[in-house]
């Protein structure tokens, strides 16, 4: 753990592969500038790789004021104990007060590593992050400017507020999507630091024999329109329902995780939390009851449509158009008005 | 060549049945109000542990840290073909967030000593974090192996094993000790044996024993037949008690709040066709659809 240090700056970990740099550090970058001039320290980004001080021009672009580079052959592929060489050393040298990492598989293979051996605290899959006081009533104490990682906690309508407030430092991961994707500027790149961190043998146990890396089958957040199904279709096969009105909108078909845990449709098409946030122009939720997890990652969407049988079902609260029947009338009847209006 | 398995679960509330009232007001969860389930990931890591003392030979050793009563997953544990299982139970253990919770479960891991592997399910339904596994293997200095999909071979110790990446996958190698957290992708878990569960049902805690009125004879019956789970407290583990519980979790919980979510407008759409033609018309003219 690192003291606090009010003058840290707010870190991103730059998180690329094969020389690309992933979309959520961008997006991470986002909310790091306004992080970063709430209080009034420089926002950076971490990029360890091979050959990858190129990338840094994007950082600079998406926001970062600097950039530490950590250029090493033997860092060419993520490993855990390697970059978490890195990541620790680095947070021991300059201090940062906070430190963001995406929720992928390399950041929630890194970041909880980073966490243990800084004995720092990390919050997992964060919705929201802002700077924000934390008041100790029992110890009359007030600890200022903290971190306040926001996270839908257990079961289905409670927003829990996470805080640090001295092991720092403060660190949170958060999933692709969830925060803007802010535009590039036209500033030319930041300050590139380069450091070096020795990475010896045992830091490289693990041999990677063999990787494969497929393009994404779906991109839902690139979706004008969402369908989405929940438990509420019932079956794989009544599912088809769902489709049919995605491919008459031109638009993609989604899944609540109940739906997807059902294998109604694939992982790939989830939307929530723990999947896909997506901010399409119209979102249709059909049979999905609205759950927190679910609703933290459509309410973005600019025009809600929800569907469900019972009319006290949580989606209406966010939905513009509320249609209260049974999906398997309803669905029919507006895939045909849609088929036959445009 | 024999390897031995220690195998990280969890007792966790049944998520798909949550309400409101499952909730305490400083924002920990009210477990007694949802059925208590063994965590499905754990159970994958277990089957993945006794295939590999099918195939190589050696033991799993199954660990649980929570209240008593979690006692349960280690039985049925037990059930499935587990040689040992161990309940790391404690009042200072509460409230521990996942790095307090690592540092518990790494002295348990340590205080058990001899061993190749160590699994646990990539992450709990729970909290969904995913975080302890990691956690545990840096605090024992272990590589990690997150996301196993597929376990190829071991060979004079070394591990061959396929991981899911989300995007992609991975066939990766590494001399054990080695720390796994293993996908429901994985396996199927076995279900119970009949003649283990015959074999098991009285297996009991020391605490499960007192609570029913057991005596220390009883307990001495029982660890005679080889029924008496392990119950280990913090002292037993000789755990630096600044790193556990409520002390030694750098999170906090600030605040809670129940969420209202509200669309700024509301139309109810009637469901024919005349109402749903209507709302086909407004979303064509806002230009939300083509
Ligand atoms: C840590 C964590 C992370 C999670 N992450 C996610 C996530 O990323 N995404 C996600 O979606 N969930 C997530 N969940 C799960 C979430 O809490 C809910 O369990 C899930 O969203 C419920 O899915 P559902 O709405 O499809 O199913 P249900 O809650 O079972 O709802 C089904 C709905 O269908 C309606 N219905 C039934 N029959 C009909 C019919 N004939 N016509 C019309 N309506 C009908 C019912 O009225 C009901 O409202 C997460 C949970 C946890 C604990």
């Amino acid at each position: 753990m690192i003291e606090i240090n009010r003058q840290g700056e707010v870190w991103v970990f730059a998180e690329q592969e094969d020389g690309v740099l992933s979309d959520v550090p961008l997006e991470l970058l986002g909310r790091g500038r306004e992080l970063a001039d709430k209080l009034s320290v420089k926002l950076a980004a971490v990029l360890p790789g091979k050959g990858v001080a190129g990338l840094s021009a994007d950082l600079g672009a998406y926001g970062a004021d600097k950039v530490y580079v950590v250029d090493d052959d033997l860092l060419e592929h993520y490993q855990s104990v390697s970059y978490t060489k890195v990541l620790c050393e680095l947070i021991q040298k300059h201090k940062p007060q906070i430190v963001l990492y995406g929720a992928t598989a390399i950041g929630r293979d890194l970041a909880p590593r980073v966490a243990s051996k800084m004995r720092a605290g990390l919050t997992a899959d964060c919705t929201d992050l802002q700077i924000g006081d934390y008041e100790v009533k029992r110890l009359d104490q007030v600890h200022k400017d903290l971190l306040l990682q926001v996270r839908p906690a257990f079961g289905g309508n409670i927003i829990a507020t996470i805080v640090n407030p001295d092991r720092w430092p403060q660190m949170a991961t958060v999933r692709e999507g969830v925060m803007a994707m802010p535009s590039r500027n036209g500033k030319v790149a930041g300050e590139v630091v380069r450091e070096s961190v020795k990475i010896s043998p045992e830091d490289l146990a693990v041999k990677i024999l063999d990787r494969h890396r497929a393009a994404k089958k779906v991109d839902l957040k690139a979706s004008r329109v969402i369908v989405a199904g929940g438990a509420g279709v019932g079956s794989k096969d009544n599912f088809q329902l769902i489709w049919d009105l995605a491919n008459v909108l031109g638009g993609a078909p989604g899944g609540s995780r109940a739906a997807v845990d059902l294998g109604f449709i694939d992982h790939d098409h989830q939307v929530g939390q723990t999947g896909t946030t997506v901010r399409p122009a119209l979102y249709v939720a059909v049979g999905i009851s609205g759950a927190i997890q679910h609703v933290a990652g459509m309410s973005g969407a600019a025009k809600i449509v929800a569907i469900n049988n019972d009319p006290d079902a949580p989606i209406f609260s966010v939905a513009h158009y509320k249609i209260v029947g049974d999906l398997n009338d309803v669905l029919p009847r507006l895939t045909k008005a849609i088929r036959t209006k445009c | 060549m024999a390897y031995n398995s220690i195998v990280l679960v969890k007792q966790v509330p049944d998520t798909k049945a949550v309400t409101g009232k499952a909730m305490n007001d400083d924002g920990t969860v009210n477990r007694a109000a949802l059925p208590a389930i063994f965590n499905p990931e754990d159970l994958n890591a277990l089957e993945l542990a006794l295939e590999i003392k099918e195939r190589y030979g050696g033991t799993v050793t199954v660990v649980t840290m929570g209240l008593p009563s979690a006692c349960r997953v280690l039985r049925a544990a037990l059930c499935r073909g587990a040689d040992r299982g161990v309940l790391v139970t404690d009042r200072r253990a509460a409230a521990s967030d996942t790095l307090a919770t690592s540092y518990i479960l790494s002295c348990a891991v340590k205080h058990i000593g001899d061993y190749d592997l160590v699994l646990c399910g990539r992450q709990a339904i729970d909290g969904d974090t995913a975080q302890v596994g990691p956690q545990i293997a840096e605090k024992l200095e272990l590589p990690q192996i997150t996301y196993v999909e597929e376990l190829h071979s071991i060979e004079d110790g070394v591990m061959t094993a396929k991981r899911n990446v989300g995007n992609g996958w991975e066939k990766v190698q590494v001399k054990l000790p080695a720390l796994l957290t293993v996908m429901n992708t994985a396996n199927t878990p076995r279900p119970a044996g009949g003649r283990l569960m015959m074999q098991y049902k009285k297996a009991r805690s020391l605490s499960e024993l007192e609570q029913d009125g057991g005596s220390a004879a009883d307990a001495e019956k029982l660890k005679a037949k080889g029924l008496l789970i392990d119950q280990w407290d913090l002292d037993d583990l000789k755990a630096d008690l600044q790193w556990c519980g409520r002390d030694g979790s750098p999170t906090k919980v600030h605040r809670i709040q129940s969420v209202v979510l509200t669309a700024t407008e509301q139309k109810e759409v009637e469901p024919t066709d005349d109402g749903l033609r209507g709302m086909v018309h407004e979303l064509i003219s806002d230009h939300t659809i083509g």
